[in-house]
């Protein structure tokens, strides 16, 4: 056994540190990105010739023209007189206005289901179970047309149905008592989320301090006095007015109120009873994935049930429900986008009527794109952020 | 809160003292095990009783199953108090089929039925074998044939005239069908280790994925012309067809990508220590493991695409549901759209349980 055995001469590459397999890959990825520049090139230079044939010039700079299209039912104040742009911006107030009263109201209706189809009770969770499978299994816009007939069907606004006192149910839409909101009131809520704020802080430090001497502090003084003792006092302060406006019929309509469109209602509806059904099966799996020993091991603990659930329970069934509700809101923002098939105008409504009036196909579709991709990003952000918080701990 | 408290509570419920009538037993177990539970369930009872009933006065009772042709005058007259059932044998032909021309119709019925068997085999496990593709390429084909004719003596239906459920099934399952392949080659293209390939595939599936089915459908039937050639043109069937498969294709990638997630490394490594090529690696190893993990989120999946089919609708094409809106125009009978739609949910809702149900064998099927 000698040492001087040759070793084998260092195999000579072709490319310098370039191997076949690196090589291969190369050839691959510029086989493919050429395909693709050459596909986006080709329909880049067919757009270009079909859009200066038809005499229209890209670029956004339509968007300061004048709209001139109607649109019935904003959060933001809007008059056909103004620009392209403003009716955009309207536009994604009203898909946001349906998007997050959507997500909070399908989550609080979609928990409530999904607790009670793991009810003792019999009759409530065969209830619930045929709830969830009739809505998860029949198409979306086929049930938001279904509720917009329905509310088209409601007797007209003389002979609304009033279920409660001030409350009016017509072929109009839903009228609401309100309470108008003025600078004044803002001020106030104002300071009750303020408030909020501080009350979170100062938890957070009863919670150190706690965890250093092992006595517990109680927090809700300090919810109280924030939360609401110090925006009543500034109410009282500045004697804001906080009178409730009952809408009354004036003819063939309502005055004064809430109102909330037959559009707008059927929209809100159809998304939050639609997405309901799969977030109460999501909820339902949560908790289910919470080992039976850790009730067992609460309850021989002596705990009382309310913080058993929020303390043991809902932090282990959280981390399973967290990341498929992202995506259900997701849907249900998406979703939103169906509002075009009744009349509701949201922000790909407009879009769509725009690129009717101006031709300004690419940028209407570009502007779509961009609205929804920052709202998926924003909530995918936010409940990453909160699925971080949760996150299980390891050692 | 006391419903919540009730899931410890199962297992002691069920405890309670086993004598008596057995339908006393089950009922003092599940509806009145304790005096909320009672109370609960006789609110529950009620309000069921009050709905049936109601149903029951409207659907059965009241309602009006059949008229003499093209008459709605005895569904006025209930109007409000009774359903008009009449409306469904009146305008199912339409519904069914759209404005495919009335004689031809056998094809379009038998191309359902082929689309069925066709599901109904691909559910079998003994047929998931290389010749399921060879069925659903040779089913696919008949019914290409079926729908538009012009050979063995069948004449001609350009597909303007398709409409009604063959369309609705058509989307659905060439979308799956051309999406799928996409979906895997996206999903090995963004695990690839070549960084290009990688952000390709990364840039195509959040685009897609981020923004909403309406918007890529408006793309296909608004933008489509200007993308091409002038002159150059193809039908709105086809393009909103290309929009479904696209949109497919994003969403069945995250899943494969899953799939390929979940399959050991140990695997990758035998197979790169038996010298295989990268085709043939994923060939023979790799994809039917990774497919064999998601095939109930595939299903899931094919529920979801199914359903958004439906939203061809805002384009025009004469989908299932737009052949249900479109019969309802028709003004003698404008007034009775509620019971289309509900022919035509109950419709959707067989296929889609059907398949829910099979999803949820398979995933009891691979707990065990």
């Amino acid at each position: 056994m000698t040492t001087d055995t040759p070793r084998p001469p260092p195999r000579r590459r072709l490319f310098g540190a370039w191997g076949p397999r690196e090589l291969q890959g190369l050839f691959w990825q510029v086989l493919v990105v050429g395909i693709a520049v050459a596909v986006i090139g080709f329909l880049w230079s067919n757009t270009v010739t079909n859009l200066s044939a038809r005499r229209i010039t890209t670029g956004f700079a339509f968007l300061g023209r004048e709209a001139g299209m109607p649109i019935a039912d904003s959060l933001l104040a809007y008059n056909p007189r103004d620009s392209y742009l403003w009716a955009f911006v309207v536009g994604v107030g009203n898909t946001l206005r349906v998007a997050v009263i959507g997500i909070v109201l399908a989550t609080v209706l979609g928990t409530l289901i999904g607790i009670s189809r793991l009810s003792a009770n019999w009759l409530l969770s065969r209830l619930a179970a045929v709830y969830v499978e009739t809505l998860r299994d029949i198409p979306l816009l086929l049930q938001l047309l279904f509720w917009y007939v329905l509310m088209q069907a409601l007797p007209a606004a003389r002979a609304a149905w009033r279920p409660v006192e001030g409350v009016f149910l017509s072929n109009r839409g839903l009228i609401l008592p309100a309470i108008p909101i003025g600078p004044l009131q803002l001020w106030v809520l104002g300071t009750a989320v303020l408030g909020c704020a501080l009350f979170y802080l100062v938890r957070r430090r009863l919670v150190v301090q706690q965890m250093r001497d092992g006595k517990p502090r109680p927090a809700w003084p300090f919810a109280l006095g924030l939360i609401l003792v110090l925006p009543a006092a500034l109410s009282l302060v500045l004697r804001v007015p906080w009178t409730i406006e009952w809408p009354a019929l004036r003819g063939f309509n309502f005055v004064g109120g809430l109102t909330l469109a037959p559009e707008y209602f059927a929209l809100l509806i159809a998304l939050v009873t639609y997405t309901s059904a799969f977030i109460a099966e999501i909820v339902r799996s949560g908790i289910q994935s919470v080992p039976r020993g850790q009730w067992d091991a609460a309850n021989a603990l002596g705990l009382r049930r309310s913080f058993m659930l929020r303390q043991i329970i809902l932090p282990q069934a959280l981390r399973v429900i967290v990341p498929p509700m992202t995506s259900q809101y997701l849907n249900l923002t998406k979703n939103s986008s169906l509002a075009v098939a009744i009349g509701y105008q949201d922000v790909v409504s407009i879009a769509n009527t725009t690129l009717n009036q101006t031709g300004q196909a690419i940028e209407a579709i570009a502007l779509i794109m961009a609205v929804f991709l920052t709202i998926s990003l924003s909530i995918s952000f936010f409940m990453n952020w909160y699925n971080a918080r949760i996150a299980l701990v390891e050692r | 809160m006391t419903v919540i408290a009730d899931i410890p509570d199962a297992p002691r419920a069920a405890r309670r003292p086993q004598t008596g009538n057995p339908v006393l037993r089950w009922l003092r177990t599940n509806l009145f095990s304790s005096i909320p539970n009672g109370v609960l369930s006789i609110v529950l009872l009620a309000i069921l009783a009050k709905a049936v009933f109601s149903f029951v006065q409207w659907g059965i009772a009241n309602a009006v199953w059949l008229t003499p042709a093209n008459d709605s005058s005895a569904c006025r007259a209930v109007r409000g108090v009774g359903a008009c059932w009449a409306i469904i044998p009146e305008k199912y032909r339409f519904i069914l089929f759209g404005t495919y021309p009335f004689d031809e119709q056998w094809r379009p019925a038998l191309s359902v039925v082929l689309f069925i068997a066709l599901f109904y085999l691909s559910t079998r496990r003994a047929l998931w074998r290389r010749e399921l593709v060879l069925l659903w390429i040779g089913a696919l084909a008949l019914i290409s044939v079926l729908m538009w004719g012009g050979v063995l003596g069948l004449s001609f239906v350009s597909q303007d005239r398709w409409g009604g459920l063959p369309v609705t099934l058509i989307l659905a399952t060439f979308g799956l069908a051309f999406g799928f392949p996409l979906g895997i080659l996206v999903a090995l293209g963004r695990r690839s280790k070549l960084p290009a390939i990688r952000s390709l595939s990364v840039l195509y599936v959040e685009l897609i994925r981020g923004v909403p089915l309406v918007s890529l459908l408006f793309m296909a039937s608004v933008m489509f012309p200007l993308f091409m050639p002038s002159g150059f043109n193809i039908d709105k069937l086809l393009r909103a067809q290309i929009a479904i498969i696209l949109f497919a294709g994003a969403y069945l990638a995250e899943i494969v990508r899953g799939g390929l997630q979940a399959v050991p490394r140990g695997q990758y490594e035998a197979a790169d220590a038996l010298g295989l090529s990268y085709w043939r690696k994923h060939r023979l190893i790799i994809l039917p493991q990774a497919i064999r993990h998601v095939i109930p989120p595939l299903v899931n999946t094919f529920i979801a695409f199914f359903k958004d089919t439906s939203l061809v609708l805002i384009i025009g094409i004469f989908d299932l549901l737009t052949t249900a809106k479109t019969a309802i125009i028709d003004p003698a009978w404008q007034q009775f759209s509620v019971e289309v739609y509900i022919f035509v949910a109950a419709i959707y809702f067989v296929f889609c349980f059907a398949m829910s149900r099979y999803s949820r064998s398979l995933e009891g099927a691979s707990g065990r």
